[in-house]
């Protein structure tokens, strides 16, 4: 021990030397590394389309639900109505705006979703819970009413359908698989460093108290209906971006039937078996969510070939599904990130256990 | 003046379904503070399984028999393995296991007695009738006839049986009601096992209506407002609700649809349910919350 054993110390310059230096996270550079360069040399197209893209983009809606559901406890089901503004926004940005280019426009439509969540955020300064769940179950219905009904949205086509009128930045042409891939990540490492500094900030703080408990924050001085309210605008600002991603780097042509409450619900089971107030955990849930299906489908067609018809391996996924969710939330309500970080401690002292 | 009647008429009708599948929720709240999202999954399932017993030839008595059985079965299975593990958590954490199940039971009732259309036909014919000028579906009156038999059968089940008054002991305090010796456990099968026979009730004519199929299952989100107008711990609120409902919704679609492009019916409820939310936040009949700090 040294002189400051007995007061502490005053400056971060006189703290002991572990409060100040922070290690490199070399997991996470690696990580990004492996994303941002040898993903693309060695991904093939299917792997960058059919998994990797959608991975990125359901791990971005689900943080953007995250920061609502796990971070500030209100809980929604109307994920893909926000999505959905978000898509059709942009859409509508790129038509009508000439010469917006692509980052402007995913910004521009995440703030109009953000605005959409606002409004309808502003009842949950008197109501909570479910009955909070049913305004967002209104946005989810109403929202893909409007965008099915008014075909001013979608430029007045007769599928009633968008697709990205065009795709490119600097000049760079993004259709190719790679770079919707690099756009999608661009977008999602960006907006991921952006939320993992929001929820550690005095907003973050504030969120996680009204969570644990909403009088008791509001005893302590914190303002609970603004931080709802904005926790429902930033959290549509996620899911905005991401409806437009979905829209455009992943289906191609998206149509307000892509955002139905199947995609809500699919975002919600995201957070729950990924971990709920977790940021890492969304990356889990969401590929979880993405690979189960195609492992399913493989096993049903490598053990059962012809036996089980695609109807029932259908149906066979959903009970499998419905059944991890209620296994997690019973043996697990923090989700897989918690069961990972289990693991790891146990891995720790293996094989020596104290 | 005669149309303004018959679109209420035929709405207040179409109301009592609601309420009906409403009923299931109020239940099952009321017993053991889950809000039921698999109501609606128990609800083709119970239709289903119905209709197959019915196309391997079972005559009608048999085949509802058979499926009440079926339903009182899955409820113990399902208090045994889902409500049981999971008492004493949150609200919320009750609600997304409900989630899960009705994944489940969605994925069983389809894997197992297939995913078409089928029709029901429940010897009740869809003539329209007439009261001096106004129109009238049979069918409607049927339903709303079967809907207040049920009614009067859960309120006699309620007040008059010992089953009942443990039941209401355990919706108004489960501590007090432990401790004298309530079995909780069966109480949960029982509301359960009810809930899916109100499912069944439900299915039956719904399925009639429109066949029976996997579009039954979303019915639970038109029940959704209804509860929130009426209250989610009241039967009388449930109707009510579901009357209001299913008449605003007939009135709405008709007189205000024209002006915004037609076809509100998917959200007009909401939009209800949160008007109400704002002048009446426990809803009609509901208890109002009270939160200890």
């Amino acid at each position: 021990m040294n002189q400051h054993s007995h007061s502490l110390p005053a400056s971060y310059d006189a703290a002991p030397l572990e409060l100040t230096r922070r290690a490199w996270p070399w997991p996470l550079l690696t990580l990004l590394l492996v994303a941002f360069v040898l993903i693309p040399v060695l991904g093939d197209d299917y792997w960058l389309n059919a998994i990797l893209i959608p991975f990125l983009i359901l791990s971005l809606a689900g943080l953007g639900l995250n920061l609502l559901t796990g971070y500030t406890g209100q809980t929604s089901v109307g994920a893909a109505g926000f999505m959905a503004v978000g898509a059709f926004a942009t859409y509508s940005l790129l038509l009508r705006v000439p010469g917006l280019p692509l980052p402007l426009a995913l910004v521009g439509g995440g703030i109009i979703a953000a605005g959409v969540g606002f409004v309808f955020g502003i009842p949950s300064n008197r109501i909570k819970g479910f009955y909070l769940m049913v305004t967002t179950l209104a946005a989810q219905f109403f929202l893909e009413w409007v965008f099915t009904k008014f075909p001013w949205f979608y430029n007045y086509a007769s599928s009633g359908t968008i697709s990205a009128p065009r795709l490119e930045l600097f000049g760079y042409d993004l259709h190719s698989p790679l770079g919707r891939y690099l756009l999608v990540l661009t977008s999602v490492v960006l907006l991921t460093w952006i939320a993992v500094n929001l929820v550690r900030s005095q907003i973050g703080r504030n969120w996680m108290a009204i969570r644990d408990m909403d009088t008791a924050a509001a005893v302590i001085g914190i303002s609970v209906d603004r931080h709802k309210r904005l926790a429902f605008a930033v959290s549509s600002f996620y899911l905005g971006v991401a409806g437009a991603l979905w829209a455009f780097a992943y289906l191609g042509t998206a149509s307000a039937s892509s955002f139905d409450i199947n995609r809500s619900f699919q975002i919600l089971f995201i957070i729950i078996i990924g971990g709920m107030g977790s940021i890492a955990g969304n990356f889990i849930g969401a590929a979880f969510i993405s690979l189960l299906p195609l492992l399913l489908n493989q096993i049903g067609q490598g053990l059962l070939s012809g036996m089980v018809d695609a109807g029932q391996l259908q149906n066979l996924q959903k009970i499998i599904f419905g059944m991890l969710i209620i296994w997690f939330l019973v043996k697990e309500p923090e989700g897989l990130i918690r069961l990972l970080a289990n693991l790891g401690e146990r891995l720790k002292a293996w094989p020596l256990r104290f | 003046m005669t149309f303004f009647l018959e679109t209420l008429i035929g709405g207040l009708l179409a109301g009592t379904m609601y309420s009906l599948v409403a009923l299931g929720f109020v239940l099952i709240y009321k017993a053991s503070g889950v809000f039921n999202f698999a109501q609606g999954a128990m609800l083709l399932f119970a239709a289903l399984t119905f209709v197959s017993l019915q196309e391997q030839g079972l005559p009608f008595a048999l085949a509802l028999i058979l499926t009440v059985v079926v339903m009182a079965l899955g409820a113990i299975l399902i208090e045994r393995t889902v409500l049981r593990p999971l008492v004493n958590r949150s609200q919320i954490t009750l609600f997304m296991a409900t989630l899960g199940l009705s994944f489940v039971i969605e994925g069983l009732a389809q894997g197992l007695m297939g995913a078409q259309v089928r029709a029901l036909d429940l010897g009740i014919e869809d003539v329209p009738l007439f009261w001096g000028d106004v129109m009238v579906s049979q069918f409607d009156l049927v339903a709303a006839a079967t809907a207040a038999l049920v009614v009067t059968v859960l309120a006699l089940l309620f007040n008059r049986t010992r089953i009942g008054v443990s039941l209401r002991a355990v919706a108004d305090d489960t501590r007090a009601a432990l401790s004298i010796g309530i079995n909780l456990n069966r109480i949960w099968q029982i509301v359960w096992a009810v809930a899916g026979i109100l499912g069944l009730v439900a299915g039956l004519l719904w399925g009639a209506r429109q066949g029976v199929q996997f579009s039954l299952s979303l019915v639970v989100l038109k029940a959704l407002p209804v509860l929130i107008i009426g209250g989610f711990t009241s039967i009388g609120g449930a109707i009510v609700g579901g009357l209001i409902v299913g008449a605003a919704e007939n009135l709405a679609e008709v007189y205000i649809g024209p002006y915004i492009g037609g076809g509100i019916t998917p959200w007009f409820a909401y939009v209800l349910a949160i008007v109400f939310l704002y002048i009446r936040p426990a809803g009609l009949f509901g208890e109002p919350a009270i939160e200890r700090v």
